[in-house]
Order: C-alpha cells, then structure tokens, then sequence
C-alpha cells in the first residue's frame, strides 16, 4: 500500500447501467415475454467468482477460423456473397484494450438462410459456407475477420418482422462479469430501425453503438470492403483503495 | 461547467443471442464440423483434484416449457477454492481442471451435464468465505441480456447459512431456488426457472 510505484491493484467490475442496457421484458419482441425473469435481479458486489475467467490462448485458434469465406469451403472454392472485413476494438468501460479476449461470430449467409436443423427459411444454403468463426485480440485489443455479407431474414414473431443484415457475436474478456453476446448491424441497412429486436435497445445511441460503419480505409482495392465495429465490455476499477483485505 | 468524462465509454449494449447460438458457440453439435470440436464440451484434462461431480438441469420458461435453445456456461473454482485464471493470485490451480464448461443442451431434452468437480470456498471482498457455488450464465432466444446465478449445493447446510450473497436474499423462501439438489452419490440437479412460482434468483453482479 505504500510503494507508490507499484501497479494498482484491479478492483471490482462497475456495475453495469441497466438504465442502458435492454429489459428482459420486451413485448414487442414475443419470445421475451415468457422467458424474461419478473422478479428483481438481485445486486451484490463483483467477487472473485465473477473477477476472474477462464484464459484463451492464441494456440486455440486455427489459422481459417476467422476466415468465413474459406473455413467451410470445399478446396479451391469460397462463400458466395460480398466480401467483407469487419475488424475493431474489443475495449473496456475506461477506454483501454482488452487484450486476449475470445470473440466468436455466426452469422446468416449471403441470402438469409443459416445452417441449422431447424432453420425454415426458403433461401438456399451455400454448401461453401458453414457460418460461425473465432479469433482472439490482440495485445491493443484488435480483432478482424473475413466474411459474407449477410442477408437479411424473415422470422416469427409479427406478421411480417425481417431481421436487418447482422453478424452475432459472443464476447470473453477477463472477469466472467463481463460475458456479453450482441449483434453487429450494417450502415445504412433501411431494416434496422423496423426490427423489434433492434427495438429492445433503449435509446438511438444504443442502436448506432451496434451498426458499424463502412470502412474504405480497410477496404481491399478490387477485393473486399471493410466495416468497422468496436466494442465495449465492463470495466474493472483500478485502484490501492480496494475495501478488501490484502491477499485476496 | 465541469470537466467531461469524455475517456469512458458505454458497455456494448446487449442483443438476444437467438435462436441459432449454437452455430457461433458449439457448431459441431449442429453438425458444423470445424475447429476440432466445440470449446468447454469437457471441464478436466486428466485426473483432477477433489470429488469429481455431475450437475444436470434444464431451463424452463414461464409455461414450463424446456428451452431447447439456449446455452449454459459456468465457471468455478478448483477443489481447493482456486480459479484456473490469469487474474488468480493467490496459488496455483488443478491443472488438469479448467473451470470452465459450456452446454447447449440435449437436441431433444434440452437438458444440460457438466461434468466437474466440487468447487472449493472462495472468500467474499470483506474476507468472509462464501458456501461452495458455481457461476451460471443462461443466454437464449428471447433473453435479451444474458442471465447470471449461482449454483449452491443442498448438502453444504451450515457453509450455506453463513453465505454472504445467500444472506443477503429478502425471501428467504428462493433461497432453494439456487441449491443444487443431490440425486445420488455425485450427481445434483440444478433446474433453472426463468419465471413462475420457482423462478431462479439471477443476481446483477
Ligand atoms: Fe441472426
């Protein structure tokens, strides 16, 4: 506690802004409706359950997982559909890079349609594409795949609901508080604002915090296009004042 | 006027993870042959330290329906109260445990297994000990933020009863609801209920 030049120590993750964050209750969004808690959460402070996560090394990941256009792909064929990057930040609440986190992506192919059992969609496979992809970031927190553009997608739920073109992805920083699954959308897709789950978001800042913009400095000349998409995950408060005993 | 906090950010809002989660996080259980198999299937990498345990369940929405498309995760310390993490400090875990498990449920049942270990205690902030728990995180189709609990165990009464985060419950009348019921030597159930009379206590950790 006295040695000033010593790092600070991490402390206990910020709780997170649930005036921010989307209700479980979301009517206009059917499923919720039977599968959203109605009791309270319960608060308590992080501990150490929740401080801590399992680790990832780069070791895990081959070297086309995050390559969507060939890691499904018959030799010598690839995805059909626009190619793109999409590449970003995974950051923390205090605006630093999270490095090492694993971040895993699935998504529709070019016309809609995903490769599941119980996916209805007419729309055809691509038999060149299976959908899901990993990486893990960086030391500054970086992170970039290559893909399809997806498309969008009819679903249950109103009459008539499409899903906007979007990417799924699930988020493992360092702390298992942390745990985040979102979706990324696409500048410009005129779908976004129509989807009721897009319409769980609480505020327009919250929606433009998950549509990525094109990214013509990434873009491939006569190649790909880029779209840039960083995210945040909580933050852990760095302080000598933590009100725990020393050791823990 | 005041200075801004123009350096801090927003957490990234949180979107259902659908109905297709298992494409993204255990593909190869849908039949997506890739990466050599699905990340968290098994928790042990050789023989492991301590009483060896099964924890089955299966998650319910509020008509007591299955879900069959969700994903469950947990994460829990070592027999001896350690976290296979970079961030612990405070000795060296099992290394033959990772602590770590990831299910999507039986196809048909939707009924999840972890095979694992009893955790050890691990200390609140203030130094007290917690009773032995698991950290769970349910997401699916229709849980727009992804749900955090504990699994407790009904056989640790007085580790229980001196629990910090279990003391803290109002209704003492759900503190069932995070105990893990043993079925027979080794095995547990741990059903989770999204809503209803027996809805699970999910904590904002
Ligand atoms: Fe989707």
């Amino acid at each position: 506690m006295s040695l000033v030049n010593l790092p600070p120590k991490p402390g206990g993750f910020i709780p997170r802004d649930r005036t921010w964050q989307p209700d479980g209750l979301t009517p206009t969004y059917k499923t919720s409706v039977r599968r959203s808690p109605q009791a309270p959460l319960l608060s308590f402070p992080s501990t150490l359950s929740e401080e801590t996560s399992p680790v990832f090394g780069h070791h895990l990941i081959g070297p086309l997982d995050n390559d969507l256009i060939l890691n499904y792909a018959q030799p010598g064929q690839s995805a059909i559909g626009p190619r793109i990057i999409v590449h970003g930040r995974v950051l923390d609440e205090l605006g630093r890079g999270v490095a090492g986190a694993l971040v895993e992506f699935w998504q529709a192919n070019a016309g809609g349609r995903y490769r599941h059992k119980k996916e209805s969609y007419q729309a055809a496979l691509d038999p060149n594409f299976g959908g899901c992809g990993r990486t893990i970031t960086g030391a500054d927190g970086s992170y970039e795949f290559r893909t399809i553009q997806p498309g969008p997608y009819p679903w249950p739920n109103g009459m008539n609901d499409w899903r906007p073109a979007h990417i799924h992805f699930s988020l493992f920083g360092h702390g298992f508080a942390q745990r985040l699954i979102t979706q990324m959308y696409f500048e410009g897709d005129p779908l976004i604002k129509r989807c009721p789950i897009v319409g769980v978001l609480k505020s327009q800042e919250a929606v433009d915090a998950l549509t990525a913009p094109l990214d013509m400095h990434q873009s491939v000349p006569m190649d790909c296009l880029a779209y840039k998409f960083d995210m945040v995950l909580r933050g852990q408060r760095q302080t000598y004042f933590e009100n725990r005993k020393e050791g823990l | 006027m005041v200075q801004k906090l123009h350096d801090y950010l927003r957490e990234s809002p949180s979107q259902t993870a659908g109905p297709y989660v298992h494409i993204g996080c255990t593909p190869n259980f849908t039949g997506i042959d890739i990466y050599g198999g699905d990340l968290g299937t098994s928790m042990k990498t050789g023989p492991v330290q301590g009483t060896e345990i099964t924890i089955k369940g299966t998650v319910f929405d509020g008509m007591g329906a299955p879900l069959r498309d969700a994903m469950i995760e947990i994460w829990q310390p070592d027999a001896a109260g350690l976290f296979p993490s970079a961030n612990e400090t405070r000795g060296t875990p099992d290394p033959n445990f990772t602590g770590w498990g990831r299910s999507p449920g039986d196809m048909e049942t939707g009924e999840f297994t972890f095979d694992t270990v009893k955790p050890g205690a691990v200390p609140y902030p203030d130094g007290r000990m917690q009773a032995p728990h698991i950290t769970a995180w349910i997401v699916a189709r229709g849980i727009n933020i992804g749900l955090h609990t504990r699994i407790y165990f009904d056989d640790e009464q007085v580790a229980n009863a001196a629990d910090p985060v279990l003391s803290r419950i109002e209704h003492q009348n759900r503190v069932p609801t995070l105990l893990a019921k043993k079925e027979a030597a080794g095995l547990y159930r741990f059903d989770i209920h999204l809503q209803g009379p027996a809805e699970t206590i999910f904590f904002d950790i």
